[in-house]
């Protein structure tokens, strides 16, 4: 296999600015004064991505992630080094992005078509099926200035992914429109990945990596962190988190803010408090001490019946005298990785603790079918911006199914046969 | 087309050579993103693509007035002589606004997806063939009425003009554009040096007779150095097809309207001129690559 991506030595500046001169005259008045800092976004960043892999690019907010995607896009160039692309690339930064208002969604498809690099013959022939990926036939030719964000999103999606990508560029923008469309795109993620197309997602959530990628890598403050196995790309991820350096370095404003690129000073100070040492010492304040699923009915036994109940239990210890608004939460998996739910207490219990105690999640009746089922354990702040203590898939339980159905899923069900 | 066709690189700089190449590439969006600008401009407007004659018309109209009838300056079917230059003006200056404004006005897609930025401003130049061509018709329905005749030996010098002017314009376009998010009142800036380029430009008047000393001998050689004058001149002698008149007022004396020279001398002009505007090319070019790293982070 060879590369469909290859990044070579890539870093990426950016202006941290004080104040931004956007004209020429307080550019003029301003003149000498160094208005601005620079910012390595990525520094020397270099690994190659394979033809026909999902990738995952993981980091937190301000790792740069979103920066190389760009840069794959060919949207920012960087500041040192080059990155080859084989291969028509389509983007989904930000579905419809680049839509132009005054046209309609005919002359919209046609444009955006040709943006991706397609030429009229190509667009005319697929016409019709992106119409139908997007089910906007009835309003194809209203002013897309009348589409709703629904409307908008859905057109914009079915244009990048029928333009035939060898490379897709998704940027966490796959939880958008219905259900339904979700699914849809879903989908067409996974064709995609069946006909060994590249697609490259860049997520700070581990489970959407873990759900489609195949590699992943883990950017940490413009650095290549880790590269590899997404599971092992995972922990390191974890790991990253639970060390600290947690929240928004600067270069987040230019990930997700539409009026990109500027750092003003308040985001420094924001990024100063972040590095504040103070931060750290909140870490393994509180930790887990042991956890585990039981079977309520046959105590000390993780194997459950189908229908059954299933108990969860965390025993924690803190280390100082009170920890505010924790959040204790289970993340639980099926064997292909598929988060398949969660329980969490932050909406149910008071969220402070202190000295020892045990968490427990009782369920009554456990609706899986037959398998085994791992467990994600966090102890986390409210607002997830802290990690105080997690157990990465250690813990898990199996289930039995006595009912002989088939399918992920034993739902009770009352069903009868009326005679006439 | 293959995949290996559509190799990139991605890198801080690259050559003149293969942005060109990039850009011929995407000559399809070219197309696509000139017709969106005429779309987009008379969209949800009633009289439509009528606009864009109105604007001549109503110059010519008020021109003529002015200097046939309030202040007479003698020049025989004045008209013709005015609206030969204008409307090539015309397209001077609506490609360099539309250009120059062209990637901040499009600031949604360069933020979020790939093709050549070069396609903005060139699309904004294309937008203004389009309309000049729509304007041509006002022209040649005046040449029809006044029954004027061209001179149809040199009629070969309009499009040496006319793609002397496009790349002129383009390279400029293209430098402004790339100039302008940076700094954005260069829009504004820019309507002030027109209006300034606009009368060193022989549109209204003609060069013969400027003085050579002093201060306006100074603004005579600026006026001959113009390239747009050129530009103009020749469509004013191929359309106009007089260069020398017979005054209509003060005593029916005889006017140099046009420079009393050989063919050969327009075509040197020109060829000077479109050496300049290639020159000019290659340098706005090489600075829209360095501008262009950072557009997605300032716009």
């Amino acid at each position: 296999m060879s590369a469909a991506i290859s990044i070579r030595g890539v870093s990426k500046k950016f202006r941290l600015q004080h104040e931004r001169y956007m004209s020429l005259k307080e550019r003029v008045i301003n003149i000498g004064h160094k208005s601005y800092d620079d910012l390595w976004a990525l520094r020397d960043v270099s690994f190659d991505i394979e033809e026909g892999t999902t990738y995952g690019l993981m980091g937190h907010n301000g790792s740069g992630k979103s920066t190389l995607l760009k840069l794959v896009g060919g949207i920012l160039q960087p500041s040192e080094g080059e990155i080859i692309t084989k291969g028509r690339i389509a983007a989904l930064l930000e579905l419809g992005a680049g839509m132009q208002q005054d046209l309609t969604g005919r002359e919209n498809i046609f444009l955006n078509g040709a943006i991706l690099g397609l030429s009229q013959k190509e667009l005319t022939k697929r016409f019709d099926e992106i119409v139908a990926f997007s089910e906007l036939d009835k309003f194809i030719d209203t002013q897309v200035r009348f589409y709703s964000s629904g409307m908008y999103v859905r057109l914009g999606f079915a244009i990048a992914v029928n333009v035939d990508p060898d490379i897709l560029l998704v940027d966490e923008v796959l939880a958008v429109g219905d259900e339904l469309f979700q699914r849809k795109c879903m989908e067409r993620v996974k064709q995609f990945q069946r006909e060994g197309r590249t697609i490259v997602v860049v997520s700070h959530s581990a489970d959407q990596v873990r759900a489609i990628a195949s590699a992943a890598a883990v950017l940490n403050q413009g650095e290549l962190l880790f590269k590899g196995q997404t599971s092992d790309a995972i922990r390191a991820f974890r790991e990253k988190l639970y060390s600290g350096s947690g929240e928004a370095a600067p270069e987040e404003k230019v990930d997700t803010d539409s009026s990109a690129g500027v750092i003003t000073t308040s985001d420094k100070n924001r990024i100063a408090q972040n590095q504040d040492p103070e931060l750290n010492t909140k870490h393994k304040a509180i930790e887990i001490v042991e956890a585990g699923f039981s079977n309520p009915d046959e105590t000390s036994s993780n194997k459950i019946h189908t229908g059954g109940p299933l108990q969860a239990r965390i025993n924690w210890k803190t280390n100082v005298d009170e920890v505010q608004d924790v959040n204790f939460s289970i993340e639980v998996f099926d064997s292909s990785a598929n988060l398949v739910f969660e329980a969490f207490t932050r909406d149910s219990c008071s969220g402070n603790v202190k000295g020892t105690g045990t968490t427990l999640f009782l369920w009554d009746e456990i609706p899986l079918a037959d398998g085994k089922y791992v467990a994600n354990i966090s102890i986390t702040s409210l607002d997830g911006g802290i990690v105080y203590d997690w157990q990465e898939q250690v813990q898990s339980f199996e289930v039995t199914n006595n009912f002989k159905t088939l399918g992920t899923l034993h739902l009770r069900c009352h069903s009868e046969i009326v005679l006439d | 087309m293959s995949k290996e066709s559509f190799t990139k690189v991605v890198k801080p700089r690259s050559s003149v050579r293969s942005r060109v190449i990039e850009i011929w590439r995407y000559r399809e969006l070219l197309i696509g993103m000139t017709r969106k600008e005429l779309k987009v401009k008379y969209k949800n407007s009633i009289l439509g693509f009528f606009w864009t004659m109105l604007n001549p018309a109503l110059y010519i109209v008020i021109f003529w007035l002015v200097f046939t009838r309030f202040i007479p300056n003698g020049i025989p079917e004045f008209v013709i002589f005015f609206a030969s230059g204008l409307l090539v003006w015309n397209l001077f200056v609506n490609s360099l606004n539309g250009a120059t404004s062209s990637v901040v006005a499009n600031a949604g897609i360069v933020k979020k997806v790939y093709f050549p930025r070069e396609i903005l401003p060139l699309s904004a130049v294309g937008a203004s063939i389009v309309h000049f061509l729509l304007q041509v018709s006002v022209l040649v329905t005046m040449l029809v009425v006044f029954q004027h005749n061209i001179d149809w030996s040199l009629i070969w010098l309009l499009p040496l003009s006319l793609v002397t002017l496009i790349i002129f314009v383009s390279s400029l376009g293209i430098l402004l554009s790339a100039v302008n998010v940076y700094a954005r009142d260069m829009q504004h800036l820019l309507e002030l040096i027109l209006l300034a380029w606009f009368w060193i430009t022989p549109v209204v008047y003609y060069t013969r007779e400027l003085p050579k000393e002093g201060f306006v001998g100074i603004i005579a050689s600026i006026i001959r150095a113009n390239p747009m004058s050129a530009i103009i001149l020749p469509f004013q002698r191929v359309i106009y097809n007089n260069e020398t008149v017979t005054s209509t007022v003060d005593n029916k004396s005889i006017i140099q309207i046009l420079p009393d020279e050989s063919v050969l001398w327009y075509a040197k002009n020109l060829g000077i001129t479109l050496g300049f505007s290639l020159i000019l090319f290659y340098f706005a070019m090489r600075f829209f690559d360095s501008a262009q790293g950072n557009f997605a982070e300032e716009l």
